[in-house]
């Protein structure tokens, strides 16, 4: 079981690799490289501060994006293609494929997030000169950010089991934004009543909340990120994914393949 | 069957307890983190910046932040907390984003003025707020009236605040009561109907739950201190026609000055002291009022 | 007596389609076959006649509508059912971006084949289908004709018993096809069953020991090869050269094609000797005399013909 697992993984992340995915890496290289420079006029506070906040920002949008667009590449359209046909009617069990496939895509992105992590952290050694303790927030930050992404690649996953590539990319994106809404929802769920109420806080429970991942403005500032909070986001996003990922298993074991 | 349907309930059981859980987590992540979070609230201190990044959606952007202001207002007032300071900031945010948005100029025309625990004590923020808000709306009769209304509570400068309302009655659009106002404000600024029509329309006017209770305990509140100073008036008269003060308001109902034992809004019949003053029975709930307290005592401040 | 390869009880699929998947589209009406192990089995029908899906269904691909179905004396479902068999969809898509050593090793991982083995067994199955040459090559760049090889080479990697091939033929050369009728005949000196669906007639005759003939998702008829092409009218056929006709054989009113200094006879066996007797006497030159048998294709052509029936034939 586990050996078959790993197999479906593996192949995921080589197909990623072979796809050109990780070229993105050159694109946020260079876009890092050009803000460290630029932004060597400045006095060195916020220097580093615009290195964090651009550097984390930028890992957290291409990482969404490659996320989708992955998700969609290598799970969406594989079910929806006849590849499956000789997979599938090998001993693999569906379930097996799709925690295979997540591993995989999970795996990529976290490989990719490393690079780029070095990248951020070569960045912020130009402007400077040294690490800080003020630094060990950004690692917490990325850590978060990883975390975000185990999340969509769930989301994805769960789409793709049952609808079409490109809707698959809408929801997953669609989730991502209001996940990072989530507390405005909840909010707006407590001060308001009546069914509207109602649904609003429900929503703000089952989408997927990413407020509490994005601490990239205090990692900006240099603020110590509590433990207690790494240990309840690492929970909260395994358990958010085990739940997209059992979703995901659910609607695949009936799907009709094409 | 049996495999596929195992591999089913397995899932489903995971699924329930992965939601369970997160829910749960949620929770203590919430608990955790208890305040909003200065920084997480407002995330950019410039309304230009945040404009730019909106990159186009402001309008969207301007609800969100106005429901972030509720939010914050709500919670920092339901907590009797004394401190607001993030109120001015939100609603600036609001309205450079999105000016032609009516509700944050009422809120902050109600509550940045009062004092905390009722406002976040800042009356020339509250005065800039809604003079932005004319300036680029300068049609709505409801901007016109909020700052009315400004300066006669807070401000007590009644003749600027009958020009406000009177500015509004001249509007294309309008309502009935503003020159009715405008017309008090200028001649009997310091009576009782005046105060009570003020915040009544206050009332009527706003769909904002927080206005409106404010509006009703300021109600309440006029109710006492107009009873207080009827009372103490009927005294005096007890006092000039029997000679001597009353020992209880049964003396009076006696002398044929009262029907039945007065009492507040609240239904707790008004006491009088040896001295001839008239007190309420629990200063404590009656937030406003400015007559019938006991002696040394400061207005009251809501129990937390 | 020993377990049937595949036995096939009522299974049915029934699609719903429309956008509020409301229509119901009937793709296989319930079957009830059993294939023995060993045999050679063929699967005709037209396109459309529902033998994808009964291979779909088999596969675990879609759940049935109704119906079980057991391979091996295991039911479908079971996933240790499919480590005992090999599967060959029409026209097979695989990952492009693997060579064929890496997609058959990943398909070698999957199936269970022990990491020692691997590596042998692939570079094996790479020579068997021949396509060595091109082992360590894209699959984007492979043609379909090798594509059709790497399908066979995955679907009997792993030694499986029972071996399903969907249309195994299409799109290969003559000399491919040649070669996959080989391997099938291969497999079952092996002792494995093959099971194939097809509408190459020729095939089938060639290469079956039993078929079945399905159309608009029903079975129609069950039959073995040997029974159904055996006629008890036999038949001969007669060529001959000759620069005409001679009388006497166009009297005795057989069937005769002329064509050039060939001609064409087709008797029954009665009427054989008097049409030799006629040629010994007009002393004309015979090529040949071969016993006609009718072909598979009456068989499927009258049973394509036949009014369906409500619920689904047996055998």
């Amino acid at each position: 079981m586990n050996s078959r697992i790993a197999s479906v993984a593996f192949n995921t992340f080589r197909e990623a690799v072979r796809d050109r995915v990780l070229y993105n890496l050159i694109a946020f290289a260079v876009l890092i490289s050009a803000a460290a420079i630029l932004v060597g006029e400045i006095s060195i506070e916020v220097e580093r501060m615009v290195v964090v906040n651009l550097g984390l920002t930028a890992v957290s949008l291409f990482g969404v994006v490659i996320a989708i667009f992955i998700g969609i590449g290598l799970v969406s359209k594989e079910i929806d293609k006849k590849t499956l046909y000789t997979v599938l009617s090998r001993p693999l069990r569906r379930w097996e494929f799709v925690v295979g496939k997540f591993f995989g895509l999970a795996g990529t992105l976290v490989v990719n997030t490393l690079f780029m992590a070095v990248g951020v952290f070569l960045a912020l050694l130009y402007v400077t000169h040294r690490f800080q303790r003020g630094d060990l927030p950004v690692l917490a930050a990325l850590y978060f950010i990883v975390l975000e992404f185990l999340i969509v690649c769930a989301l994805a996953l769960f789409f793709s089991s049952f609808s079409t590539p490109i809707m698959s990319a809408v929801f997953t994106f669609a989730l991502f934004v209001i996940g990072n809404l989530a507390d405005d929802l909840r909010g707006f769920a407590r001060v308001t009543t009546g069914l509207a109420g109602a649904i609003a806080q429900a929503a703000g429970y089952i989408v997927p909340n990413f407020s509490a991942f994005n601490i990239v403005n205090q990692a900006a500032h240099g603020d110590s990120v509590p433990a207690r909070l790494i240990f309840y986001n690492t929970v909260y996003a395994l358990l958010f994914s085990a739940m997209a990922i059992s979703g995901a298993v659910i609607v695949f074991q009936r799907r009709n393949l094409k | 069957m049996n495999y596929s349907r195992h591999v089913n309930i397995i899932a489903i059981l995971v699924l329930l307890g992965a939601l369970a859980g997160s829910i749960l987590t949620l929770k203590a992540i919430d608990r955790f983190a208890t305040q909003p979070d200065a920084q997480q609230t407002l995330y950019v201190q410039s309304p230009k910046a945040l404009r730019r990044m909106s990159l186009g959606y402001t309008g969207l952007m301007a609800d969100i932040y106005w429901t972030r202001a509720v939010q914050y207002f709500g919670y920092q007032h339901h907590n009797h907390s004394l401190d607001f300071h993030l109120l001015a900031p939100l609603l600036r945010v609001t309205t450079e984003l999105d000016p032609r948005l009516i509700p944050p100029y009422e809120l902050g025309a109600n509550f940045l003025a009062p004092q905390p625990p009722n406002g976040a004590g800042e009356p020339e923020e509250s005065l800039k707020l809604l003079q932005f808000g004319i300036e680029h709306n300068p049609d709505q009769w409801r901007l016109y009236y909020n700052l009315g209304f400004l300066y006669f509570t807070e401000f007590k400068d009644y003749a600027k605040a009958s020009a406000a309302f009177a500015a509004g009655a001249r509007l294309p659009v309008t309502h009935e009561f503003m020159p009715v106002l405008a017309a008090r404000m200028a001649q009997h600024a310091g009576e009782f109907d005046t105060a009570r029509m003020l915040w009544y329309t206050a009332y009527q006017n706003t769909s904002q739950p927080d206005i409106r209770q404010n509006a009703v305990q300021h109600l309440v509140a006029l109710r006492v201190d107009e009873d207080v100073t009827r009372l103490e008036e009927i005294v005096d008269k007890y006092r000039q026609q029997e000679g001597s003060l009353p020992a209880t308001m049964k003396d009076l109902e006696r002398a044929g000055f009262i029907r039945g034992a007065p009492a507040d809004p609240n239904g707790r019949p008004y006491k009088l002291t040896a001295d001839g003053k008239v007190e309420v029975q629990d200063p404590g709930i009656l937030l406003y009022i400015t007559k019938g307290l006991p002696p040394g005592k400061d207005p009251p401040t809501p129990r937390p | 007596m020993t377990t049937a390869a595949v036995e096939i009880f009522d299974l049915e699929k029934t699609y719903r389609v429309g956008f509020w998947r409301k229509r119901q589209k009937l793709a296989l009406r319930p079957l009830r076959l059993t294939i023995e192990q060993g045999e050679v089995f063929g699967f005709l029908g037209p396109n459309g006649a529902g033998k994808t899906t009964t291979l779909k269904l088999l596969m675990g691909l879609a759940p049935p509508t109704a119906g079980t179905a057991q391979i091996l004396g295991m039911e479908i479902h079971d996933p240790r059912v499919r480590a005992q068999i090999g599967f060959l969809p029409e026209q097979p898509y695989f990952y492009d971006h693997l060579t064929a050593r890496e997609l058959l090793t990943y398909y070698a991982q999957l199936s269970g084949v022990p990491a020692a083995e691997r590596f042998p067994r692939v570079a094996a199955m790479l020579k068997r289908v021949g396509i060595e040459g091109s082992s360590d090559v894209q699959l984007r760049k492979y043609s379909k004709g090798m594509l059709q090889r790497v399908g066979l080479a995955q679907a009997i990697l792993h030694d499986p018993k029972v071996v399903f091939l969907d249309e195994p033929m299409s799109g290969l050369d003559p000399m491919g096809r040649r070669e996959v009728r080989e391997l099938i005949q291969q497999l079952q000196s092996e002792g494995k069953t093959v099971f194939f669906s097809t509408h190459i007639l020729s095939d089938a005759e060639a290469l079956c020991d039993r078929v079945a003939v399905i159309h608009q998702g029903e079975l129609r008829g069950v039959g073995s090869v040997a029974e159904l092409t055996r006629q008890s009218q036999s038949k001969v056929e007669i060529i001959f050269c000759a620069a005409n006709l001679p009388p006497a054989l166009a009297a005795l009113g057989v069937e005769t094609r002329i064509s050039g200094e060939m001609v064409n006879v087709v008797a029954s066996q009665e009427r054989q000797d008097s049409v030799l007797e006629i040629l010994r006497r007009e002393r004309l030159h015979l090529i040949s005399l071969t016993p006609v048998r009718s072909s598979l294709e009456e068989y499927y052509v009258e049973k394509l013909r036949s009014k369906q029936s409500g619920k689904g034939a047996s055998a």
